[in-house]
């Protein structure tokens, strides 16, 4: 497993995505044949059909328009066909007239085009690479420009710039004239309809009606969309859609919309009867509905979903089993001769798991069902070093705070002074014995915080005069003189934007702005490698909670599985739509959790690089993410000041907190999960009672099965305490072992 | 399902003119109007890219400002080579100039001076990152200590007063054990228990066992005998953020103590109590608006008050009625509004019992300094017409028949009170020449010596207007700019007890209790500081300082509102008392008492040390104080 792969894995999930109606592939050669002529309009334009897929598809369109007696469309293609790829001059200026005239009979009997839409789709997995459907392009991309063109060929299908508002009124009266439970679910598609419709109008050069277009609708949209309409409408030109990434999202991504059979039924009537084939053809091609059967959901229960970029996660994407549970922890014996007595009570009982694990390990020492297995990756064997830490945590934890509503932990604020507004990133050891923070000034400087001083490996020369046999050969090698509190590590040419400590203590990972990963050893502190694959600024890196493996996200939209001593990452997880913001290990090592600008979360499997969960719901990018100790459940934390709780293993939000009224830097769940602390930008830490966040919901077959959550509005209850710094925003929390929560933050006079 | 509209601001686009003005400034000429128009919108939409990127790197970034940086980052971002030489950490000003139908926004460059900036000395080195750590929670209740924000923030207190029955304590809910910290109440919590209780609380001012013990110490501090321990409890007033609770007590210890104390002529009470006062309005957490019915009356009594000390022609009461009066200037500051009208009531009070013919000397003199206190203003409308007036009385008492050394002294201090206030005001206002006769004709017997006080304050007006206007000296808490210690004290100093040094201008009072014999109290020094101006009284400073072993320098010099004031930095050498100062100022610097061998570096410029002198305040001739017990002194106004 540890053989560097491709990240290719994961993007036949991608492929994957097929859908009942209709799908990429499809949706662009309808463009083309419906209008070559403002295909060929773009020039350089290529084709998304290939030549190897050509006659395939030219076949099966061909087939389809013959059918419906489009006779003059199949003359042209023909023509077209016949002469052969490259002259495409055809002057076929009624674009507009042959779209909207081939495009109602798809609709008009769905289930003819949709057998014959099947066949279409099976043809693309096995078109060469190169063809591949732009989506696939876009996912990978991300370090240059997918094909502009391609994508947006699917916009030139012209309609008359004037009725484009009307179309769009006249379905949103009609909306807005069915039945309650309905108007909820039809809502959602005004948002999608509204961004295609905008950018179908500039990217036909109609500027004006655009700008109109956008005046005069942009403000019935939900207000969680503010941030993509203020991206789109400074798009007013053709060539602004080159290379915008928020345009290439929309283009190349589905909108995923989850609608119930019925809402379904009425959208789909109505459309027909009004012969409205724009708006109709927009749904087709740039939509995906989720059709489900049973009761249309509520508003509040859309609302609880959507926000993010490309709409829901579809229902099956969440499918996928995950193995949330732990893993068994190594048996140890502890050593009785130990000075601590403390610690003697605990000798009753020879084996002590790990306080993470007591929730859920000290049931039995059997798997846990949910649990992976043991070697489903590989792990590093544990050091002597790694069993003494593990001996002292054990320790710790029998000293452990139970926290509870009535009992809270008393919280230890780290001020960073004079930081001048540079504070980046901060990370406590597992032990909480060192401080790390990046700053804008491209350093890391690491702390200690208890007495015991920081002290340097001694050099080479100095090493070889050492007693090897010595008992204290540890203490030995170490450099007196260079012992100090703190000290700083340079190395990074940009503000450093993550930073982790390894669980051995023995390495710090940081990613910055310059694109690069740096690992430090904190005995000799200097860097030992820089792990480059990020070309752009990496926001995160987390290591795994067993150490050796770590993770990686920025800017290029791709998270890296990477392993200490490979220089090429091992996985890479391609997917999101942004910019991954944060990036967190699953406490069995076995998934990643990336957090993102296009406000998902996503679960990776490190396994398999398939994406196993897709999480909706924020409206904002998502900055913080935390797993619960016992795995099972998941906090996130984003810009719009809202902690969503999710259910790893159903895939599921199961709880919203609101309260905090800026950006959430921070969330960490205490040492046995009972209580979630949140430290946000307005300068508050907040604590809540988990326990009773999970307590509340009920989870039956029939919500675990939809999806449908019915989200209590408990925020307040479960608020047990909110802690005002003075404007000091918080931006890191840790619980230590023994449940006292350390907070950081930059002081900001 | 559409929620309110918010402002677009989305279709802004650069205006064409820019476009040309940035033409012509690279040397393209007659750049054609669709060419402007095609690049204002690629430019516009390009700048909003970036921005959009900037802002990318301003959250991950943690920071709620955006800054240059993040622009180069986003540019580099998008391959384009970042802009250079645009570090600022400060808000940029844009400067706006209109004129010839054109309006321009503007940066404005300095030119700069290569040499100047040589020259000048480096700028200190920015303290480096550092950790610190502070409870922010205790098991869920906050402690109040100034590492948190205030456990009431001013507005709840001002809240609190003004519409007592809206706010409900906190700590008074019988749920949520958690929510009594009193910092968790957050905005929602408090919407959602205003509709349940809508009740006055029940007792406002009840204090915790610890608030009881922290108040009993600090009013004990504030009034005993240690005056290191004073300076800490005033310390711990004017910084302590949780001390609203205990506000009506401490309004209450004042009224109740400047009552009995002016009763029994107690100067050094009225004096701690005044401090307190002081400490109390610099606390920036405190919203004292509640209490100034207390409080204003005290502040008014010391400085009017026809007695304050025992025995008036030795005791420098004058300094308290100083102090006082620069109190008074400052609440009616901070706390005059339209409805209170403290300022006005305030002025009228001084002004009618100072037009009254059988005022005292020690109450005309505080009424004039609480009416120049308050500003140039009201000097030039109400003290100026009556100098002439004034200058009569004075006049009778001086050269007249010799009534009594009490009168004498008062006429005296009237006199040079009159002298300090009105020279800077009419150096500001009179027009030149300065002619002696005049000033004898305009304002009478204090004419002349007017005149040469406005001489001598036109010349110090000059040569501070070459310097950057410093105003205040002022010297708070641990400040760089006043440096004194000393040395050699440690051994002699065992059995000496603090005194008292008031100068008129001087704002830091110290002295034992009056009658107290030598108390074991750390020794403290004080300097007295005096710069005089060839024989007009224009600045003087004390620097009072307890240099007990190790304790910091705590000297409260409050803002002065004189116009000249000097910067002084002292700072101690070896031995040998030495002072320097520029020929025009000089500076006295006296170091009490004289056994201790300490010295003092006035360090007010590079010139050379001339004129200075340690010199016993005996020889300034005029007031005298000695404490009962303590080598005091005192230092009489220059001429």
């Amino acid at each position: 497993m540890a053989a560097v792969q491709d990240g290719q894995l994961n993007m036949e999930v991608e492929k994957d995505i097929k859908t009942e109606i209709t799908n990429d592939g499809s949706g662009n050669i309808n463009a083309n044949s419906s209008s070559p002529g403002s295909t060929s309009s773009g020039g350089k334009s290529k084709s998304p059909a290939g030549s190897g897929e050509d006659q395939q598809t030219l076949l099966a369109v061909l087939q389809f328009l013959k059918r419906n007696k489009l006779t003059e469309s199949v003359d042209i293609l023909r023509r077209e066909a016949g002469l052969s790829a490259d002259a495409d001059d055809s002057p076929v200026s009624d674009s507009a007239g042959a779209g909207s005239g081939g495009v109602p009979n798809v609709s008009a009997d769905g289930g003819d085009a949709n057998s014959l839409l099947s066949r279409v789709s099976i043809a693309t997995p096995v078109a060469p690479p190169a063809t591949a459907p732009p989506k696939v392009v876009a996912a990978s991309g991300g370090e240059d420009q997918p094909d502009v063109n391609v994508v947006l060929s699917a916009y030139s299908q012209q309609g008359d710039p004037v009725l484009y508002p009307l179309y769009y009124n006249g379905l949103k009266k009609f909306i807005e004239s069915v039945l309650d439970c309905h108007r909820a679910e039809l809502s959602q598609v005004f948002y999608p309809l509204f961004v295609h419709m905008y950018l179908e109008l500039v990217y036909n050069n109609h500027e004006n009606e655009a700008k109109q277009f956008f005046e005069k609708f942009s403000g019935d949209q939900e207000c969680y969309y503010e941030e993509d309409l203020r991206i789109l409408s400074s798009m007013s030109k053709k060539e602004h859609m080159k290379g915008n990434e928020t345009m290439l999202d929309f283009r190349t991504s589905k909108f995923v919309l989850r609608i119930s059979r019925d809402s379904y039924q009425l959208l789909k009537r109505h459309l027909q009867e009004r012969q409205n084939n724009q708006i109709w053809n927009i749904i087709q091609e740039h939509l995906y509905i989720d059709i489900f059967d049973g009761m249309p959901r509520s508003k509040s229960q859309i609302d609880a979903m959507s926000g993010s970029l490309a709409g829901e996660g579809k229902r099956d994407a969440n499918k996928a089993k995950v193995f949330y549970g732990l893993l068994k922890e190594p048996e140890i014996e502890v050593p009785l001769d130990d000075e601590d007595e403390e610690a003697e009570n605990e000798e009753g009982k020879p084996k002590k798991k790990k306080p993470k694990k007591d929730s859920m390990g000290s049931k039995s020492k059997k798997q846990d069902p949910n649990a992976p297995q043991q070697t489903r990756i590989p792990l590093p064997e544990l050091k002597d070093s790694d069993k003494l830490d593990k001996i002292m945590n054990m320790k710790e934890a029998t000293k452990k705070i139970r926290l509870g509503p009535d009992n809270l932990p008393s919280i230890c604020f780290y001020s960073f002074l004079n930081a001048y507004q540079g504070l980046t990133a901060v990370d406590f050891t597992d032990d909480s014995s060192l401080i790390a923070g990046g700053f804008a000034d491209s350093t890391v400087r690491v702390w200690s915080v208890t007495p015991k001083k920081l002290r340097r490996v001694k050099s080479a020369a100095d090493l070889s005069n050492i007693d090897k046999e010595s008992d204290d050969v540890l203490e030995r090698i170490m450099d007196e003189k260079t012992a100090s509190e703190s000290k700083i590590l340079y190395g990074h040419s940009g503000p450093v934007y993550g930073i982790s400590f390894s669980p051995d203590r023995n390495y710090l990972l940081s990613s910055s702005e310059d694109g690069t990963v740096r690992l430090w050893s904190l005995q000799t502190f200097t860097c030992l490698v820089g792990y480059k694959g990020h070309n752009y600024p990496v926001w995160d890196t987390q290591f795994s909670p067993y150490g050796y493996y770590f993770i990686s996200g920025g800017h290029d939209r791709v998270a890296r599985l990477w392993a200490t001593d490979h220089y090429q990452p091992l996985r890479m997880f391609a997917g999101h739509l942004a910019d991954i913001t944060c990036t967190l290990f699953h406490p069995n090592s076995n998934y990643v959790a990336t957090g993102s600008a296009d406000r998902t979360i996503r679960l990776w499997d490190v396994l398999t690089g398939n994406c196993v969960r897709i999480l909706t719901g924020h409206k904002g990018p998502i900055h913080s993410l935390a797993f619960s100790p016992n795995g099972k459940f998941m906090a996130s934390g984003a810009t719009d000041g809202r902690v969503l709780l999710w259910d790893v293993g159903h895939g599921l939000m199961v709880g919203e907190l609101k309260g905090h009224t800026d950006t959430i830097y921070a969330l960490k769940f205490s040492r046995d999960g009972e209580i979630l602390a949140s430290g946000s930008m307005d300068n508050t830490v907040k604590l809540w009672d988990t326990l009773k966040a999970f307590d509340d919901v009920e989870l039956d077959d029939f919500t675990a099965a939809t999806g449908h959550i019915h989200l209590p509005e408990n925020s307040q209850e479960l608020l047990l305490g909110t802690y005002m710094t003075k404007s000091t925003p918080v931006i890191h929390l840790h619980f230590t072992r023994r449940n006292l929560l350390l907070a950081a933050g930059a002081y900001n006079p | 399902m559409a929620e309110e509209r918010r402002p677009k601001q989305c279709t802004v686009v650069l205006p064409t003119e820019s476009m040309k003005a940035m033409a012509e400034s690279i040397g393209v000429g007659q750049l054609q109007e669709e060419s402007c128009a095609a690049l204002s919108e690629e430019v516009s939409y390009r700048i909003k890219e970036i921005a959009q990127d900037a802002l990318k790197f301003m959250h991950h970034g943690k920071r709620r400002k955006l800054t240059t940086s993040d622009i180069d980052h986003a540019l580099k971002l998008k391959n384009v080579e970042p802009l250079y030489g645009f570090q600022s950490q400060e808000f940029i000003p844009f400067r706006f100039a209109s004129g010839g139908g054109r309006e321009l926004h503007f940066y404005e460059e300095k030119e700069v001076d290569l040499s100047d900036i040589i020259n000048t000395p480096l700028p200190r080195v920015p303290l480096d990152v550092s950790l610190k750590a502070h409870w922010l929670s205790i098991e869920g209740v906050q402690p109040a200590i100034p590492e948190n924000p205030p456990p009431a923030p001013k507005e709840q207190q001002k809240a609190e007063s003004t519409e007592p029955l809206k706010v409900v304590k906190p700590g008074q809910e019988e749920e949520g054990s958690i929510q009594k910290g009193q910092g968790a109440i957050s905005a929602e919590a408090k919407g959602k228990k205003e509709g349940l209780m809508r009740m006055k609380p029940r007792s406002t001012h009840e204090l915790s066992v610890e608030q009881q013990l922290y108040y009993k110490e600090i009013t004990e501090a504030c009034v005993g005998s240690c005056e290191a321990k004073r300076a800490e409890a005033l310390q711990s007033i004017a910084t302590d953020p949780g001390l609203y609770q205990m506000l009506p007590r401490f309004s209450t210890f004042i009224s109740e103590g400047v009552r009995v104390n002016v009763v029994q002529n107690n100067l050094a009470l009225l004096i701690y109590l005044m401090r307190m006062v002081k400490a109390l309005m610099d606390n920036p957490t405190l919203y004292l608006e509640k209490y100034l019915h207390e409080l204003i009356p005290a502040v008014v009594t010391c400085i009017v008050s026809k007695q304050l000390c025992l025995r008036p022609d030795v005791d420098n009461h004058w300094a308290l009625r100083d102090f006082a009066a620069r109190l008074m200037a400052q609440s009616c500051k901070t706390f005059s509004t339209t409805t209170n009208n403290i300022q006005s009531r305030i002025t009228k009070t001084f002004t009618k019992s100072w037009l009254d013919e059988k005022t005292q000397w020690t109450t005309r003199y505080g009424c004039i300094a609480g009416l120049s206190e308050l500003g140039p203003d009201v000097i030039k409308t109400l003290i100026l017409p009556r100098l002439t007036v004034e200058g009569a009385r004075i006049k009778a008492v001086s050269e007249g028949p010799v009534v009594s050394n009490i009168d004498k002294i008062g006429a005296d201090h009237v006199q040079s009170l009159l002298l300090k206030h009105c020279a800077s005001v009419i150096a500001k206002t009179r027009p030149l020449p300065d002619n002696m006769e005049q000033y004898r004709a305009d304002y009478g017997y204090l004419g002349p010596t007017l005149c040469s006080h406005v001489v001598k304050a036109r010349a110090q007006a000059a040569l501070q207007a070459q310097q950057v206007n410093r105003t205040t000296l002022t010297i708070t808490q641990p400040r760089p700019t006043l440096t004194v210690s000393q040395s050699g004290i440690g051994g002699s100093g065992g059995s000496r007890s603090p005194s008292i040094i008031k100068v008129p201008s001087s704002l830091t009072l110290m002295s034992t209790r009056p009658g107290t014999p030598t108390q074991p109290s750390p020794p403290a020094t004080k300097y007295i500081v005096m710069a005089t101006s060839a024989g007009a009284s224009s600045t003087q400073q004390v620097i009072t300082l307890s240099s007990s072993s190790g304790s910091s320098v705590t000297s409260t010099v409050a803002s002065a509102t004189s116009t000249l004031q000097p910067l002084v930095k002292l700072e101690s050498r070896g031995a040998g008392g030495l002072g320097g100062s520029r020929p025009l100022q000089k500076y006295i610097v006296v170091s009490l008492p004289t056994s201790a061998s300490s010295s003092l570096e006035s360090k007010s410029g590079m010139l050379p040390p001339s004129s200075s002198s340690t010199s016993p305040i005996s020889l300034e001739a005029g007031m005298k104080m000695d404490r009962s017990d303590s080598p005091g002194a005192s230092t009489q106004s220059p001429h």
